[in-house]
């Protein structure tokens, strides 16, 4: 059973018709629900592709569709399937995402309150309703490059101790987990960290001492603690 | 192994005399690391070299508390942002998921020829390599007038546990409008901002309970970490209730009367309702037993921690003299990383990486309103030095000053699952 069946069985279960319960969210209070998101996902105008995709126009979206983003294979398999990002099926993935899409390389335990992920949603809607620019982060040469260097596990394991003095494996809500994360996604984002196009002072100042190899090894030892 | 395990989680001051007989039948077989101090430096050294030479090291861990309550975030508990029951950790995972040998003892003395470390309860525990991590103590008669005999009437608290509970308990007891007063540190010392965290905290209690109530903080430093930031905030959440004293007014020069509630500045008499003493600081006793110690601290090597006097024995966190590392619980968490890739590359055939270093202070100066200054460090043949650094910035948006204090929590967090498992 794919999971848009799956929300259909729910939303009737529970006697609400499909779009209907989730589509009254308080956008303003969606808005401070954002914060976790953020370390992650760009939305608005101008948003690109981070550790994960930008979510413009999320509501509505396709799964997995984002063009130029390289989703884990559970979201290219649901995009196989056509399933689509409507409001049932993200209140769904926001309660639980690894039970919704298991496999998805989201790291985030999810939101208990459905009248939270409602808001969520709500501002989702409002605020993704511009224009994608979507250019991808990941595919730029230097990730391209360190992508191609294969890395030293024993070494990325090393290096690692230093993520983890803030980075815990069940990521929280006030720093990101980073355990799990596709090589291309941690490879580009370490690299915008290095580059300085995105910013965070802590991460701007530990990343900015990283070679490529370095940068490898640390992508090949969180790839390979996820399997 | 596990029988050796239980019993000492068990029974261990007790047991202890027992120790040495099946320790040194074993030391044959596999090397062995003995951890003195299970703070941020000894847990999380302790940790990585049972995890990482996946047994192929027996490692000892003494530590005299069963429960460790941090000092980081104790101020945090102060200004009511923390229980204080979420400051405390066991070291029960330690034992059952790595296998570390965990001794509730204090370690008394270090027999350098023998290889061999004394127990309070008796007994001594031999090592191959030795890392001690044993936190800070106090300099006696740095502040005339101020002893340990004198902690309960005018507390420290500067090393965790039931001393910040009494220091909030006298803090909610004081009258209206009444004094806090603190007597600062000199350089160098533990969590170089905390003394100012705390006042943070202090005011913000003191704004809710007893809003004319006044802070009268002495001195002896010319500047402190993070001053324009604390000065700032100090400013536009508690205007008029701090007063530092600096050297220039004779910050340097205080007397206490812990019996009459009396603090002294310079030839001038304060009665005041609590007094914070935060003393001189120097390595802790064992590093001083040990004989390794070069002044007040014990001077290490940058590439692995190791003592310059014995280079069998590490020095982690507050009592090493490293070079340019803050003394904190993330530095001595980043150290004892480094100690603990050296020492399992120097015992089993495991591969040895360059050492590197990072620190992050964070603070909070009121309710959403955090700051944050780091490094990151590399080795170098004088010591430890910095390579980069930032600081938070004092025009800078709630937004971010509010993002600043989360992350934080989520530090706390990462810190304790990366000491404790």
């Amino acid at each position: 059973m794919g999971p848009g069946l799956r929300i259909s069985a729910l939303a009737l279960a529970l006697g609400v018709s499909a779009g209907g319960a989730v589509a009254e969210g308080d956008a303003a209070r969606g808005e401070t629900l954002y914060r976790p998101c953020m370390a992650c996902h760009m939305i608005g105008e101008g948003a690109i592709h981070r550790i994960g995709p930008h979510l413009n126009g999320i509501v509505g979206r396709g799964i997995g569709s984002a063009e130029g983003f390289s989703f884990s294979d559970a979201l290219q398999e649901a995009a196989a399937r056509g399933d689509a990002w409507d409001e049932d099926a993200l209140d769904s993935f926001l309660a639980n995402p690894r039970g919704y899409l298991p496999g998805t390389a989201m790291v985030f335990r999810g939101i208990r309150s459905a009248e939270d992920r409602a808001d969520l949603i709500a501002y989702l809607a409002e605020e993704g309703n511009a224009p994608a620019v979507a250019a991808a982060a990941a595919t730029s040469p230097a990730v391209l490059a360190i992508l191609e260097i294969e890395g030293d596990v024993a070494y990325g394991q090393y290096l690692s101790s230093e993520c983890t003095s803030c980075h815990i494996g069940e990521g929280g809500n006030d720093i990101p987990s980073i355990q799990g994360l596709p090589p291309q996604i941690f490879i580009a984002a370490l690299d915008a960290y290095r580059t300085g196009h995105r910013h965070h002072q802590v991460m701007n100042t530990l990343a900015s001492r990283l070679g490529d190899e370095e940068i490898a090894a640390l992508a090949a030892y969180f790839e390979s603690i996820a399997q | 192994m596990s029988f050796n395990r239980r019993t000492f989680l068990g029974t261990a001051a007790a047991l202890s005399a027992t120790l040495a007989a099946p320790m040194i039948a074993r030391a044959q077989a596999r090397p062995r690391v003995v951890v003195v101090g299970g703070g941020a430096g000894g847990a999380t050294a302790a940790r990585y070299i049972a995890r990482d030479s996946q047994g192929a090291i027996d490692v000892t861990l003494i530590e005299p508390t069963r429960a460790y309550y941090t000092c980081f975030f104790s101020n945090l508990y102060l200004g009511g942002f923390y229980e204080f029951d979420d400051l405390g950790h066991t070291y029960g995972n330690l034992a059952s998921s790595y296998g570390i040998n965990v001794v509730h003892d204090w370690a008394t003395g270090v027999d350098r020829d023998a290889k061999t470390v004394s127990l309070a309860g008796g007994g001594s525990v031999p090592y191959d390599r030795l890392v001690l991590s044993p936190g800070i103590d106090f300099i006696e008669d740095s502040v005339p007038g101020w002893s340990l005999a004198a902690q309960n009437k005018m507390p420290h608290s500067y090393k965790g546990g039931s001393q910040t509970q009494l220091l909030k308990a006298q803090i909610e007891a004081m009258p209206e409008g009444g004094t806090f007063a603190m007597v600062a540190p000199p350089n160098p010392y533990r969590c170089p901002p905390g003394p100012y965290e705390r006042i943070s905290m202090v005011a913000h209690m003191l704004k809710n309970i007893n809003p004319t109530a006044k802070i009268l903080v002495a001195d002896p430093k010319e500047n402190f970490s993070k001053q324009g930031l604390f000065e700032d905030g100090w400013e536009r959440h508690y205007p008029g209730m701090i007063t530092r004293i600096g050297p220039d007014f004779g910050g340097g020069n205080v007397e206490v009367d812990p019996e009459a509630m009396t603090i002294t500045i310079d030839g001038m008499v304060e009665n005041v309702d609590v007094c914070n003493v935060i003393p001189a600081q120097r390595a802790g006793t064992i590093a001083f037993a040990a004989g390794i110690t070069d002044g007040n601290w014990a001077p290490v090597s940058a590439y692995d921690l190791s003592s310059r006097i014995d280079p069998e024995i590490h020095v982690l966190g507050d009592s090493a003299e490293q070079g340019a590392m803050p003394k904190s619980g993330f530095s001595a968490n980043s150290q004892a990383k480094v100690c603990a890739n050296a020492i399992i590359a120097a015992l089993t055939d495991a591969r040895a990486f360059p050492p590197r270093f990072a620190n992050t202070c964070w603070s909070l100066i009121d309710t959403d309103d955090g700051v944050k200054v780091g490094a990151t460090y590399e080795a170098s043949d004088e010591g430890i030095v910095s390579t980069s650094s930032f600081i938070s910035q004092v025009d800078e948006t709630a937004e971010v000053r509010a993002e600043t204090y989360r992350e934080s929590l989520g530090w706390y967090d990462a810190i304790v699952d990366d000491m404790f498992g």
